[in-house]
């Protein structure tokens, strides 16, 4: 009969432990949990019916509207692209599988503003391709094209990111059994690959979302801050911090901080309940 | 419903998979695909499931150019090593699978895919574990589930692949007993691929053995035992000590040991044999012409003892193999005094570059005057002289 060894902890390796954990709690409150609340109680300084009022003006609920547009479209064609760059990644060998990958995580590697300038050099004005756009009628750059460009640019590693090594994992055998049974291409798709990834792809896709709606700084390059017609939530924050009108900065932020409660409070649901099936690492490693 | 395949080649890379492969395989037999990992086995058995293709040659089933369908209609069942469940579908649902796929011409009534699900787990013996999931059961219950939707599509050939080597000894032991009951059942042509003789030789109608991607030999387990047709068959299947044999008149010898009467008319000057352990006949009194052997060691294993032996007059030290009983009853012990001769080789001459002559092999026995063989074998089928085991890259 062998007893499982006791822990013994000693007065100084609790002391350290306690300190350390002390040290850790105090970090979160001060530089995480102080300016969360501090956004909600700057919103409500001035009682609900300011808060409600900063939020329900035509520029807030236009520049909500239009978060939510460009995350409307930046989020599903990243998932398209994700599950498809996830798919070439993690089933085929070719040449450049590599460049590939690194391609797909340019965008955490650059720097947001130069992801705007990008676009500002080829689609603006005095741009590559700005002239021709221009006689042609179409603006991209100051417009909701160039927001939506810009946003997609930057959310595209979300999903391919959360995809590729669980896919890698997973292997394809499940695939070859589903079409040696008599599947076909979208029959083995819907009913195989899909399930087995749709954790993760749910994951991704939650984090690309909240992305999408909280970027400023591509989105702030390419806007031109044309209020009520290109400024998403996180513009009309800075320019109403900039008019000094405090309430109705942090009540359009309290809703950014909102989203990203709800973000968080799922994407730990996830991580609870499917652990297993969805990618270990946070894409990209920041 | 013969199954044919035609002088198939198949490259990878680096390597040939499979160089001009041919193989005819009867209605209703169980042929094992036996050889090391990188013998082109798991190759061979992926075209005729439609996941590979090879460069050139032809599967004809039934008359059907099987490789110009696709995998969905060759209706093929298809076993993997690792099981391949669809994990998030209950073992109900992994079984109906092939059936809920077809189109609603094709599909049966839900009432009667629900009926064949429960006939096909009650007969992998599995009745009862519908709902559960492949993460709930033991790996050789999930191999058995696998089984399952492998026949529900009443498939026309079925395919294994290694479909035990995931599981642990006992439970493997078991299980292809079971499968052999079952394929005696349903009497499906099924090919399996192994790397375990064992398993190979215990299960199979015919056994092809591979080698490099090629077929060496091909025949019934008893065939490639007792009449190996190349050195590697030799070496692959069962264990055989090699001797090198030089040619003196119309005998060779072999550290004074003779093998009379060549049948090769005085065409070979070398040679080398194959003696399996259980052919070697041990004697603690001296016998004419014997081989005056050191016991080095023995291993018992249960019923058959294996020993070492030196031999002074080889350059190898043998192994022989002898029931435990015999060894009690002869009193050996390690450092005993033996006379160890032969009974039954398999002899290849050697070409003038030391390369083994595969097609005329000669089995030789003790006593026995041989007839000059001639194998019905192309030299093209077999690698002359590449008998090495090949350690090379999976697949």
């Amino acid at each position: 009969m062998s007893r499982p060894p006791s822990r013994s902890f000693g007065w100084p390796r609790l002391l350290g432990r306690g300190l350390l954990t002390l040290a850790a709690v105090a970090f979160l409150i001060v530089f995480l949990l102080l300016p969360l609340t501090a956004v909600f109680v700057e919103a409500f300084r001035q009682g609900a019916g300011a808060f409600f009022d900063a939020i329900s003006q035509d520029e807030a609920r236009s520049a909500i509207w239009l978060t939510v547009l460009v995350a409307a479209i930046a989020v599903p064609v990243n998932l398209v692209f994700g599950i498809a760059a996830a798919w070439v990644m993690a089933r085929f060998e070719f040449r450049g599988k590599s460049l590939l990958g690194a391609f797909i995580d340019l965008p955490f590697s650059v720097s947001p503003v130069i992801s705007g300038l990008v676009y500002v050099l080829l689609f603006g004005a005095q741009g590559w391709f700005g002239p021709w756009l221009e006689a042609h009628g179409v603006s991209i750059i100051f417009a909701v094209p160039g927001l939506v460009l810009a946003t997609m640019f930057i959310t595209l590693p979300f999903v391919a990111r959360e995809l590729i090594p669980l896919m890698q994992a997973q292997g394809n055998e499940e695939e070859e059994a589903a079409r040696v049974l008599g599947a076909n291409g979208w029959q083995m798709f819907f009913r195989v690959t899909l399930p087995n990834i749709r954790w993760a792809l749910l994951y991704g896709v939650l984090l690309c979302n909240a992305r999408a709606m909280g970027e400023f700084g591509a989105v702030s390059v390419v806007s031109g801050h044309i209020r009520g017609l290109t400024t998403t939530i996180p513009l009309e924050v800075e320019m109403r911090y900039n008019e000094y009108d405090y309430v109705g900065a942090f009540a359009v932020a309290s809703l950014l901080a909102l989203l990203a409660l709800v973000t968080l409070a799922i994407k730990t649901a996830l991580e609870w309940r499917y652990g297993d099936e969805i990618a270990s690492h946070a894409p990209g490693g920041r | 419903m013969t199954l044919e395949l035609t002088r198939l080649n198949r490259r990878f890379s680096d390597y040939p998979a499979l160089n001009d492969v041919s193989l005819s395989i009867a209605p209703g037999e169980f042929l094992a695909l036996l050889g090391p990992s990188g013998s082109g086995k798991t190759t061979l058995l992926r075209i005729l499931a439609g996941l590979d293709y090879p460069e050139s040659g032809q599967v004809n089933f039934n008359g059907k150019d099987y490789l110009a369908a696709a995998p969905r209609e060759r209706n093929v069942g298809l076993v993997f090593q690792h099981y391949a469940l669809f994990r998030h579908l209950t073992v109900a649902e992994n079984v109906a699978f092939g059936l809920r796929v077809r189109s609603r011409r094709a599909r049966p009534k839900r009432q009667e895919i629900e009926a064949r699900v429960e006939q096909l787990l009650k007969r992998v013996q599995l009745d009862g574990f519908g709902k559960r999931f492949p993460s709930q059961l033991s790996g050789g219950q999930r191999q058995r589930v696998a089984l399952a939707r492998a026949l529900a599509v009443e498939p026309d050939l079925l395919l294994l692949d290694e479909p035990f080597g995931a599981l642990d000894a006992q439970v493997r032991v078991t299980l292809r007993r079971w499968l052999r009951r079952l394929h005696e059942e349903l009497g499906l042509t099924t090919v399996f691929v192994t790397h375990d003789q064992e398993e190979a030789l215990e299960l199979a109608d015919r056994i092809a053995v591979m080698n490099r991607g090629r077929i060496e030999q091909v025949g019934t387990p008893r065939e490639i035992y007792q009449q190996p047709a190349t050195p590697f068959v030799c070496e692959f299947i069962g264990k055989a000590n090699r001797l090198t044999l030089r040619r003196e008149g119309a005998r060779f010898l072999a550290g004074g040991w003779i093998f009379a009467d060549e049948p090769w008319a005085g065409e070979h000057t070398r040679a080398m044999a194959y003696v399996r352990p259980e052919h070697l006949t041990l004697s603690t009194t001296p016998v004419p012409g014997a081989w005056r052997a050191r016991l080095r060691h023995v291993y018992l294993a249960g019923s058959v003892a294996h020993l070492d032996l030196d031999v002074a007059a080889l350059d190898h030290p043998l192994e022989a193999d002898i029931a435990s009983e015999d060894l009690a009853r002869m009193g050996l012990q390690a450092g005993a005094q033996l006379y160890v001769s032969p009974s039954h080789a398999v002899i290849f001459p050697l070409d003038h570059d030391g390369k083994p002559v595969a097609e005329d092999r000669w089995l030789w026995r003790a006593g026995v005057v041989s007839p000059p063989v001639r194998l019905p074998i192309k030299r093209s089928e077999v690698e002359l002289g590449a008998h090495r085991v090949d350690g090379g890259i999976q697949r």
